[in-house]
């Protein structure tokens, strides 16, 4: 049986993996390449590396990263922040990553979905929304861009939709009313976008204990959760986590 | 000492880079190679893939296909990795102007409707029968898979994989050998599965 796959993301900036506080006082939290070997043999099913600095002198530090990271792990590799063109794409898989999360460049470029994936492959497109509801209702939910500061006017059902239609392999959904709450996924939008596309959905934002996962993977329908602070400085590992969510009998791949 | 060399076909499309780190990693001396020629000196050859079934192309018009069948015949191991194994197919329905390598007659298909896809992430492997690739692995091993089409179960089928019905996910005849999933991706199951094909002698 396909399982839910349990996924660790980390901060990275000028090179560091680091973790902040609702994206204030941000704390050193090491190596991403010895962090990302943590996670994998933790249990992690993937490694999400987000570059939060994402400017171009910096870039060349994340691009090293990613490359020893990608030596020594043998489990899937997405990288995303800063990945506005084509050539940028190319960069972090020449690196060693599988795959590529693209947000405000693909809002403003829809096609960039297509180039990457016509050269890459659809698999190796993933498509990130930042989402923030209106109203009560998850179709209210409007897409957000640059870190979140910028309304697009978008609902976030349909730039799902026509992500998935441009060949985006997966989307990754934050909810921005939840994220770094640890009060639990926004499991309604969740379960709304996952009924709006065909791929599989990512859920993102507000985990905070095991039970939070349980719920975005049966009420919000969620194929993959990713989680960063969980995971930071000992809280918790994935494999102590899967077992858990295995016992509430969610398939949960288990590594010896 | 070339006899020793792993040849890895790259037929320009997507990303070669995690297969070959991964070989690398289970001690493969690699030749990354776009010419038919530099398969004489194989002693393995691995056809990884990512991509649409339509890049398969350049194998049969370049005439790395021909100089792939003559060196397997020859009793060179061979792996083929996702559409690596779809190839292997007479072809597959999402490019059917394009030529498989036919060692099996039928065609591989898009995951059925109503079910997520692509299908992605981990899911496990039921063996059908013996196998060498997956030789000393535990009892239905989970591996990474990320695809939309599918090779239907055939006689040379040694593990099988449900996702909407089951489907090849290992195929093992002769030197021919393939594996629907990324075992570069699949943690230290795959790195065994990689193992166990260098170790594998032809026949």
């Amino acid at each position: 049986m396909l399982t839910r796959r349990i996924i660790a993301c980390l901060d990275v900036s000028a090179g560091r993996v680091v973790k902040g506080v609702q994206f204030l006082d941000l704390v050193d939290a090491g190596d991403p390449a010895a962090l990302a070997m943590r996670h994998a043999a933790g249990g992690a099913d993937e490694i999400v590396f987000l570059d939060i600095t994402a400017t171009h002198e910096k870039r060349a530090l994340l691009l090293d990263a990613v490359r020893r990271a990608a030596d020594q792990i043998f489990i899937p590799l997405t990288v995303g922040g800063g990945i506005r063109t084509l050539e940028d794409a190319m960069l972090v898989f020449d690196a060693g990553a599988d795959k590529v999360s693209v947000n405000s460049a693909a809002l403003a470029r829809p096609e960039l979905i297509t180039e990457i994936g016509s050269r890459f492959g659809e698999q190796a497109v993933v498509v990130a929304i930042d989402g923030r509801r209106h109203s009560g209702s998850p179709e209210s939910a409007e897409v957000y861009v640059s870190g979140g500061r910028k309304a697009t006017g978008l609902g976030v059902l349909e730039w799902a939709r026509q992500a998935e239609a441009r060949g985006a392999g997966e989307i990754l959904l934050t909810s921005m009313d939840s994220d770094g709450m640890r009060n639990g996924f926004d499991c309604e939008l969740t379960a709304a976008v996952s009924a709006a596309v065909q791929i599989p959905v990512i859920a993102s934002g507000g985990a905070g204990n095991v039970r939070h996962f349980a719920d975005v993977f049966t009420l919000g329908s969620a194929d993959a959760a990713l989680a960063a602070s969980i995971f930071h400085f000992g809280i918790s590992d994935a494999r102590t986590m899967k077992v858990e969510l295995a016992s509430f009998g969610l398939p949960m791949r288990l590594p010896c | 000492m070339s006899a020793e060399k792993t040849v890895v076909i790259d037929y320009l499309t997507g990303n070669l880079n995690s297969a070959c780190k991964s070989l690398r990693a289970v001690g493969a001396d690699l030749l990354v190679t776009q010419r038919p020629e530099d398969l004489k000196s194989a002693a393995r050859i691995v056809l990884p893939g990512v991509g649409h079934f339509a890049s398969t192309e350049r194998l049969l018009t370049t005439g790395i296909a021909d100089a792939l069948r003559d060196r397997v015949a020859e009793g060179v191991p061979f792996l083929g990795i996702c559409v690596g194994l779809q190839w292997l197919f007479a072809g597959s329905t999402e490019a059917p102007e394009t030529r498989g390598l036919g060692v099996f007659p039928e065609v591989c298909e898009h995951f059925p409707a109503g079910i997520k896809s692509p299908h992605v992430g981990w899911n496990s492997l039921e063996l059908v029968q013996e196998s060498r690739l997956l030789h000393n692995l535990p009892a239905s091993p989970h591996v990474y898979f990320t695809h939309s089409y599918r090779a239907p179960v055939v006689n040379a089928t040694v593990a099988v994989t449900n996702y909407g019905g089951v489907f090849s996910a290992v195929i093992e005849r002769d030197n021919w050998m393939a594996v629907q999933f990324h075992p570069e991706k699949s943690g230290d199951v795959g790195l065994k599965i990689l193992e166990n094909f260098m170790k594998v002698s032809g026949c």
